[in-house]
């Protein structure tokens, strides 16, 4: 297993029938095996920048590079093996019948033969810590449990990076823990976009804020959480009582 | 959605570990697929075909352990089948019958016969199919049929996703009710509708999202084959024996 770096530049898009421009000159470089999370308010951009590593929305202005590898349609496929992207709602990600088909379905659209797939979907599983749930189907799990499954169906790539959107919505506490402490023992490069400040703090030592489609602060998460004006600006606020200089 | 409900087409399966609960989802299918047509071809007079066939499905009610109580409860399925068939001898014309003191069509006591028996058969042995194989087996066996992979992905996706829009739906309807909705007649009917429109653009939504979800898992239009390794099964003898007794029957009279 690898982990890649990224590097996105002056990225723009626009969506159809619209003048807004969702992003308007993006721009993050992101080393390999680095943490590093993705804050800013509803509508600032994230989960269409978040499209854009996956290929989910055509490049219009801008480049991506994921390694060695940029963004275009020659690239797509390998680009989608490589960058693992899990999305908000778990019940989107989890199509299949059982976990074991669904764990099995990106492999096997990679080509994998079915005599191998059993063992990849078995170590994805066992690296979630969900080995047990093999044989459920999606419907049956808690929301805690379909995340780690809809993690384990991108470690079934082998991909070198992780996006997470939004990974904490919707769990208690426990399963929030649970995935922090999951998601710190994946070597993959990772970007976490979130609302959950403290929960950037846990696990990401570097943190960027999105705002208008641009990235507009940059810097070690615990400085990023302490400056007021700045998530003021942005529409971002610290859970009442939580004082990030003190964790 | 927490975990442990049941889904509603889950809930069609109940566990166990009888021999028929153990044969292979496919050999299953075919066997009542077999059982249902030698019962459905059998001519309406040839009353012995139809005994068998019930002595039958009653033995595999038994064998599967699946209890009596569920399975009249589920045989509810064919009450509008049966009301058509009482229905018959009173229309029908042709030769009369008296039965106490009403005169019935001869022809349409045959009818309704026919009807109800074939009914109660056919919705037998799939209420034994049903309860005894569970919702990815029987996609996991029509796939090994050969069914088309596009009609299998149909209908996993249909069944993945039912318990979330009827749980969409029931979300829908606690917020009408916890707004004084309290429809009883048909002109307050306007929110449902309005309802079943909004259900419609979040399924559209959740379809769009879905599919999204599969191109990042490297899609490129084509379900894959993802029937586990073919393990030697040698349960085809079911598929023989289930309906033979029937065909047998069926068989002999036309000699």
């Amino acid at each position: 297993m690898s982990c890649a770096p990224l590097s996105v530049d002056g990225l723009c898009f626009t969506y159809p029938g619209e003048h807004h421009r969702a992003l308007d000159g993006f721009g993050l470089q992101v080393v390999a095996g680095e943490r590093v999370a993705v804050l800013g308010p509803n509508g600032s951009g994230k989960t269409t920048f978040v499209m854009h590593l996956n290929g989910l929305h055509q490049l219009q202005q801008g480049a991506i590079t994921i390694g060695d590898l940029e963004m275009c349609d020659d690239n797509l496929a390998e680009i989608r093996r490589r960058v693992g992207a899990v999305f908000q709602d778990a019940d989107d990600q989890l199509f299949m019948p059982s976990v074991r088909a669904d764990v099995a379905f990106g492999p096997a659209n990679l080509g994998v033969p079915k005599g191998d797939r059993d063992a990849i979907v078995e170590r994805a599983l066992t690296q979630v810590g969900a080995m047990d749930l093999i044989d459920r189907t999606p419907h049956h799990l808690s929301g805690g449990e379909k995340r780690r499954v809809a993690i384990a169906t991108v470690l079934a790539m082998d991909p070198h990076m992780l996006v997470l959107d939004e990974p904490t919505s919707g769990l208690d506490p426990f399963g929030r823990r649970e995935l922090a402490d999951l998601l710190v023992s994946l070597p993959q490069t990772q970007l976490v976009v979130t609302h959950d400040l403290p929960f950037a703090l846990q696990i990401c030592p570097r943190s960027v804020v999105v705002s208008g489609g641009r990235v507009v602060a940059d810097g070690p998460t615990s400085e990023v959480l302490a400056d007021t004006a700045l998530l003021e600006a942005n529409r971002l606020e610290l859970p009442y009582g939580f004082d990030p200089s003190r964790v | 959605m927490g975990g442990g409900h049941g889904s509603s087409v889950d809930r069609l399966h109940i566990a166990g570990n009888t021999v028929i609960h153990r044969l292979a989802p496919q050999v299953k299918i075919v066997a009542t697929f077999a059982f249902v047509i030698s019962v459905a071809i059998a001519p309406r007079q040839r009353v012995e075909v139809f005994a068998v066939a019930l002595v039958c499905v009653l033995a595999f009610i038994a064998v599967a352990r699946i209890p009596v109580r569920v399975w009249l409860a589920r045989c509810a399925v064919i009450l509008p089948f049966m009301t058509m068939a009482v229905l018959v001898p009173f229309v029908g014309g042709g030769e009369q019958t008296e039965v106490l003191g009403v005169s019935l069509s001869t022809d349409g006591l045959w009818a309704a016969f026919n009807i109800a028996a074939k009914a109660l058969i056919g919705a037998s042995a799939s209420i034994v199919l049903a309860a005894t194989t569970p919702v990815t087996g029987l996609l996991e066996g029509f796939a090994r049929l050969r069914v088309p992979r596009v009609l299998i992905s149909i209908v996993a996706f249909m069944i993945r996703y039912l318990d979330l829009l009827v749980a969409q739906l029931g979300r829908m309807r606690t917020a009408m009710v916890a707004r004084a909705h309290d429809p009883r007649w048909l002109w307050q009917a306007k929110p449902i509708a309005s309802s079943a429109g909004a259900l419609f653009v979040r399924s559209y939504e959740r379809g769009e999202r879905v599919h999204q979800a599969m191109l990042a898992r490297g899609y490129t239009g084509v379900m894959p084959d993802l029937v586990e390794q073919s393990r030697p099964r040698s349960d085809w003898w079911a598929a023989i024996i289930v309906p033979a007794p029937v065909v047998a029957v069926l068989v002999l009279g036309l000699l």
